[in-house]
């Protein structure tokens, strides 16, 4: 093993500074193509328009050749009409709209059971606060359809819900909460809950418990010492966390497919559905666009907070 | 020279003889992070066997300095020549030249002996010559028994131990060394000063040293150069830079100093008089200035040439109302070996005088609130032109 | 005695909302009935069906292949990324590749996919490759999207680190690509290892972009339970996942006794560091 890495090492040594170029390059052209390219052929196809063919859809550029006057010409068409069906049908303004409002709601709930969890661990004893966090980080390592499909037997009709509400006779049928809102509600709460614990608790565990008994000798209570010295203090780990929950939330497709009715529309939802069932690839392509607008802002914020987190370090 | 009774040599001085080619010599060099200038036009030459401190403030330029001898940055501007080579674009793996990090930078995966033969290992040095010459070094700082252990299973002097003879196996013609005692604490950073200046003399190594702590510059170093905002502002013997500093800047960062402001009344060829309503008297400085007769000056003088008295002192230069002031004691800060004074003068500026406490407990002769003479003799000052 | 107060109340409500769901669909998968939540008493019968069933052992062996090709590729991209990132300073073109190492992280799944199947299909009417889509397509969509994740996880480990040790190592005479492979990749290799599991991990989870880039004859584990849970609960899936739970549990499980016993011998070392000193 060690004379390979010698070996190597003195391989790539002759190289010298053209080894850092290479070290950047690979990264940079495999983002290149497999990143930045798909998304820009996204963004081209999104102006296209549906044909039947294979691909389905119209070539963007093309080369026109004037047999009469001998000259070729370049031919660029764009065409606005999936954005305007985009804008014009009440479906995609719905599903938006709901994914927003999903989205939202679970970000509200994760930091409802979130927060006190974080804050609980960030004031247990050191010794006992990494096997707390390893606990919330676990099931997180376990597939994440096992996760949603657990709740599927939980959640139904005859499930472990309503077995339990008809047997303590607060019910007296099968209560059926799959398939609706709430179900998914639920299952994006449960997925996405260590994203909101793991900041939260970095920002409460570094946060000086001397800050909480100044406040105390000062004459604070602690409930008010919560409000006006932890909870503003602990705000960069909100927003951080409160993000890492919104942005996948809003783009979630497996959720809503498995959990939801129907008529929980998400944009994922119609994006896989303009794909899969309607094969029109130019609109789904428009409405992968769209949805990257919805996220743009919120994207932003999280650079952002990230970025002076950096600085503070 | 011979036959005279002479002191022990102290030192070497072979900036003082012309004859001597310096063995880093700087040249104008300047650095640029973007629109801060680290270091701004430095030149400076340093001998061989010197041991050279570069000392100023954070920010000051003495790291970036340091780290473009090693060859971690290229200068934006100057020329770097070490033994007569100019170091442009020469990289660090190939400059005859080792550092010793202020964080050690210890291999945390490697033990002790493997940390010491690493630079050995790059040259292909013979693995027997390596077991040697390791076995040596470790021997010298005192960690034989240690060779086996990793850095995290050492104390923080023998970590530092680690350091130097890491960075001096290869048998270095130069050596920097980056703060080398700032992570060691006050008892042990003493012991080490004299433990680094014997392992310089011994090896015959140039060192260089950067360092912010002023009282280690002057116990261990040859000369120093103190930096301020990315410029040389003077380079001397500790000596030199302690009782003749060049500027306000100097005189104020190493130890401390009162300063009067004045007026040159009279400037000759041994002597100068500053009139100083700050002061309360005529100030007679026994060395001569440029600043010529009416320009304003500053005269610093250290708080331990200031003598304290309750009688009138006699005059110390013959002409009255020179070199003598007097004032009320504000503040006594007993230190053991010294105790400090505050004294304020009637126009309101406060003198520090220092006094050795050569008796043990007197009835304090001198106490808050006495009035007080103070007094000092002519060569006790320094002219600084503004 | 402690006041068992909100807080306490608080963590063990998020404990059990963690893991009631896990627990139960373990408990379900012992079930001798069908009915997967009607308690039809012991039965280990769902692994055995588990074990005959052809098409999902297939699904799961390609999953496995993909998830340890694209986590090994995704360690190779991340680490030169992170390399290029704390090490490079400032080169051209450094602020794009920025962005494009961390855009994947807040990317949607289903745009990802989709970008990908466009890509793919274009090439292959431009140049004739990839002909047709499968495991190979695959393992390039999972490689990318863990890249990202595994250059944030080595790039924090190298800001992190000391930076002097590679000058040390540079100023005794060691090369660049020397220093970084006897002195930087030993001192990062446990985040290469998370790095590693990490994408594995996150290879073997994705349903959504493996359904856009996958082609026919090529189904991976997580497509095929999610078509199999999408018509309704079975048992055979509750005796998977508590399989997949139990090898998270002993890897878990000895990682923890690893990790402590190196506590301990941390401490063993402070304590000699101490006594020497």
């Amino acid at each position: 093993m060690r004379a390979v890495v010698s070996v190597l090492a003195a391989v790539l040594g002759r190289i010298g500074l053209w080894g850092r170029g290479v070290v950047v390059a690979i990264p940079f052209l495999w983002l290149m193509l497999f990143f930045l390219v798909p998304f820009l052929i996204v963004f081209g196809i999104s102006f296209s328009e549906s044909i039947i063919a294979q691909p389905p859809y119209a070539p963007l550029v093309e080369w026109l050749t004037d047999e009469d006057a001998g000259t070729n010409k370049l031919q660029i068409l764009l065409n606005l009409t999936n954005y305007l069906r985009l804008t014009g049908d009440d479906l995609y303004i719905l599903a938006y709209l709901n994914s927003v409002k999903i989205a939202l709601v679970t970000t509200l709930m994760c930091l409802a059971i979130g927060y006190p969890m974080a804050y609980a661990i960030a004031k247990a004893p050191p010794a006992r606060r990494g096997p707390l966090m390893m606990l919330v980080i676990l099931p997180f390592w376990t597939s994440f359809l096992i996760r949603i499909y657990a709740w599927i037997g939980i959640l139904k009709g005859n499930g472990v819900i309503s077995n339990f509400l008809e047997w303590t006779g607060l019910t007296s049928g099968p209560v059926e909460i799959l398939y609706s809102d709430w179900a998914v509600y639920i299952g994006m709460t449960y997925c996405y809950l260590p994203f909101m614990v793991l900041p939260l608790y970095s920002t409460l565990e570094k946060m000086d418990p001397t800050l909480l008994e100044a406040a105390a000798d000062l004459g604070c209570r602690p409930f008010k010492a919560f409000l006006k010295v932890t909870l503003p203090l602990s705000l960069p780990g909100i927003v951080a966390g409160s993000l890492l929950v919104f942005i996948p939330a809003v783009g979630e497709f497996v959720t809503p497919e498995l959990l939801g009715g129907p008529d929980t529309l998400m944009i994922g939802r119609v994006l896989w559905n303009e794909f899969f069932a309607n094969r029109d690839w130019p609109v789904a392509s428009a409405v992968a666009i769209a949805l990257l607008l919805v996220l743009v802002v919120p994207i932003m914020i999280f650079q952002h907070v990230q970025g002076r987190e950096a600085e503070g370090r | 020279m011979a036959g005279q009774p002479i002191r022990k040599p102290t030192r070497l001085e072979p900036w003082q003889d012309a004859g001597q080619a310096p063995y880093v010599r700087i040249e104008k060099v300047t650095k640029t992070f973007g629109d801060f200038v680290a270091v701004d036009e430095v030149s400076l030459s340093i001998y061989r066997n010197e041991f050279f401190a570069l000392l100023g403030g954070s920010g000051s330029g003495k790291t970036t300095l340091l780290r473009m001898l090693a060859g971690f940055e290229q200068p934006t501007e100057g020329r770097i020549f070490i033994d007569g080579v100019d170091m442009a674009g020469i990289p660090p793996y190939e400059r005859p030249v080792n550092m010793m990090f202020q964080s050690y930078a210890l291999f945390p995966h490697m033990t002790v002996e493997q940390n010491v033969a690493f630079g050995l290992k790059q040259d292909n040095v013979p693995k027997a010559e390596i077991r040697d010459r390791v076995a040596e070094m470790l021997g010298m700082v005192q960690l034989s028994a240690f060779g086996k252990r990793r850095p995290h299973q050492l104390s923080g002097g023998q970590r530092q131990r680690v350091a130097l003879a890491r960075s001096l196996v290869k048998r270095p013609k130069l050596l920097l060394l980056d703060e080398p005692l700032g992570a060691l604490d006050k008892k042990l950073r003493e012991k080490t000063q004299f433990e680094l200046v014997n392992i310089q003399e011994k090896l015959g190594v140039t060192f260089i040293v950067v360092t912010h702590d002023q009282e280690e510059a002057m116990t261990m170093s040859s000369r120093i150069a103190v930096m301020n905002h990315g410029v040389i502002a003077q380079v001397g013997t500790p000596t030199e830079i302690y009782e003749y500093p060049h500027s306000r800047f100097v005189a104020e960062f190493i130890g401390s100093i009162n300063m009067f402001e004045g007026r040159v009344v009279e400037a000759s060829g041994d002597h100068v008089l500053v009139a100083s309503e700050e002061a309360g008297c005529e100030l007679h400085i026994s060395h001569a200035t440029p600043a010529p007769a009416g320009s304003p000056v500053a005269v610093a003088i250290r708080p331990e040439k200031i003598a304290l008295s309750k009688e009138p002192p006699p005059s110390a230069d013959g002409a009255a109302g020179r070199n003598a002031t007097k004032g009320v004691v504000r503040e006594i800060a007993y230190l053991g070996d010294v105790s400090i004074y505050l004294v304020e003068l009637p126009t309101g500026k406060t003198v520090r005088v220092t006094a050795p406490n050569v008796t043990r407990r007197t009835e304090m002769p001198i106490t808050w609130e006495d009035e007080v003479y103070l007094s000092w003799r002519p060569f006790a000052g320094v002219v600084l032109a503004q | 005695m402690k006041r068992f107060g909100f807080l306490a109340w608080a963590l063990w409500f998020g404990y059990a909302f963690l893991y009631v769901p896990i627990a139960l669909l373990v408990i379900y998968s012992f079930n001798e009935s069908r009915l997967v939540t009607v308690w039809g008493g012991f039965s280990t019968k769902w692994y055995g069906e588990l074990l005959n069933n052809e098409a999902l052992l297939s699904a799961a062996g390609l999953s496995l292949q993909v998830a340890a090709v694209s986590a090994t590729l995704a360690v190779v991209l991340g680490t030169c990324a992170g390399m290029a990132l704390t090490r490079f300073g400032r080169f051209r073109g450094r602020t794009l590749f920025g962005g494009m190492i961390t855009a994947p992280l807040v990317m949607p799944e289903v745009i990802t996919g989709l970008s990908l199947l466009l890509l793919f299909v274009a090439l292959e009417q431009l140049i004739g490759w990839p002909d047709g889509r499968g495991v190979t397509t695959i393992t390039i969509a999972h490689t990318t999207f863990t890249a990202s994740y595994v250059a944030v996880v080595v790039q924090s480990r190298l800001a992190g680190m000391d930076g002097s040790l590679e000058e040390a190592a540079m100023d005794l005479g060691a090369r660049p690509a020397k220093v970084f492979f006897v002195i930087t990749l030993p001192i990062i290799a446990p985040a290469l290892v998370a790095g590693w599991l990490l994408a594995f991990t996150l290879s073997l989870d994705d349903v959504v972009v493996a359904s856009f880039v996958s082609g026919p004859g090529s189904t991976t584990l997580p497509m095929v339970i999610f078509s199999s849970v999408k018509f309704g609960i079975s048992p055979q899936i509750n005796a998977l996942a508590t399989l997949m739970v139990l090898v998270v549990a002993l890897g878990i499980l000895v990682a923890s006794v690893v990790m402590a016993r190196q506590d301990r011998q941390r401490k063993r070392d402070e304590q000699m560091a101490l006594q020497t000193g």
